[in-house]
């Protein structure tokens, strides 16, 4: 038999991450998708846009990893 | 029935967790001190062992028209040299290049190692490993910073950006100090580990979840626990790609590192 009525349990920390994904989710996509106008308006800037977004996704993303980081470590 | 899925998937235990990611010792008869010859280092082993051979047969008896073998070979090759090398690093990127070449196909074999048979396990969902690769990473960009301008000049270039005010530098030097040396590097780790751990960790959620609906003997259970097995052939699919993307990603950032480092006008 199944244990299916286990309780549920649990972090908060893992909705909190959840919330904090939003931000670093929003950053990234906007990046990107600058990157994509950009390129639709001058294809040959494309090498150029690409370099700079991908220092900023790095630096926009430190933010999700650091949010996923603290969710473990901090009880 | 259960033996079989065993044999094909070597995962136990639910509900999955972090103790799904335990190595375990391959000699267990030997004693603690040989612990640490575990399932994942050995999967390590066999990956750098199958990308220098990968190489190395790519690498034999070329010709100036290629055949099927190295045509393949050129199309991989390609993919660093061009659109990840010398896109980012510019004229002097053909230093570089073999570490940028290594640091990919490890990654990616590795990755793939979390969807292969027998092994069903991304390596780099142990932190241990990510660890290992951004320290060789940072050493590299650190190190060419240094043999290009000089341990102080480099330090200086690094933490200073060019036309900032004096009044602003006690702010943005440790600022950029932060952000350079250490954030960056934790950060191109951290995104390597988290993406296989939960990817992989979504994987056991499916396949074990599906399994024990399955067996559960109760017809709505079992239709949902197949559902969640046919659904797991969706994100293991994901998981091949997602695999790839952090291969892509972690060697385009060390090249950006390193192009940041060297770079003439700050």
């Amino acid at each position: 038999m199944l244990p299916l009525d286990a309780v549920l349990n649990g972090s908060l920390n893992m909705i909190g991450y959840g919330l904090a994904t939003l931000g670093p989710g929003l950053g990234v996509a906007w990046i990107f998708s600058s990157v994509i106008n950009g390129t639709a308006r001058q294809p040959e800037a494309r090498g150029a846009m690409l370099s700079t977004a991908w220092i900023g996704f790095a630096v926009v993303e430190a933010l999700a990893i650091i949010g996923i980081a603290l969710a473990f470590v901090i009880k | 029935m259960s033996a079989m899925i065993g044999l094909l998937i070597p995962l136990e235990g639910f509900p999955p967790g972090v103790n799904s990611f335990d190595s375990k010792p391959l000699f267990p008869e030997l004693g603690p001190s040989w612990y640490w010859v575990n399932n994942h280092l050995i999967q390590a082993v066999i990956a750098t062992v199958l990308v220098i051979g990968f190489w190395l047969w790519m690498a034999r008896e070329q010709k100036v028209v290629p055949g099927k073998r190295q045509f393949f070979g050129e199309l991989a090759y390609n993919l660093v040299r061009n659109s990840i090398a010398r896109d980012i690093l510019g004229h002097e990127y053909r230093r570089f290049l073999p570490y940028l070449l290594a640091l990919f196909s490890f990654i990616l074999v590795n990755n793939l190692f979390g969807e292969f048979f027998l092994f069903m396990f991304p390596t780099f969902s142990k932190i241990g490993y990510v660890w290992g690769l951004a320290l060789c990473s940072w050493i590299l960009y650190n190190g060419a910073g240094i043999h290009k301008y000089g341990l102080f000049t480099y330090l200086r270039k690094a933490t200073l950006p060019e036309g900032v005010p004096v009044l602003l530098w006690p702010l943005i030097i440790p600022l950029e100090f932060l952000s350079n040396f250490i954030v960056r590097p934790v950060t191109l780790a951290l995104r390597l580990f988290a993406n296989l751990f939960a990817g992989h960790l979504v994987i056991l959620v499916f396949v074990l979840g599906g399994t024990l609906l399955l067996e559960s003997g109760q017809a709505f259970l079992v239709a949902a626990g197949g559902m969640s097995l046919i659904f797991s052939f969706a994100i293991f699919a994901l998981e091949l790609f997602v695999g790839f993307l952090q291969a892509y990603i972690f060697t385009v950032l060390t090249a950006q590192y390193v192009s940041s480092a060297v770079a003439e006008e700050h």
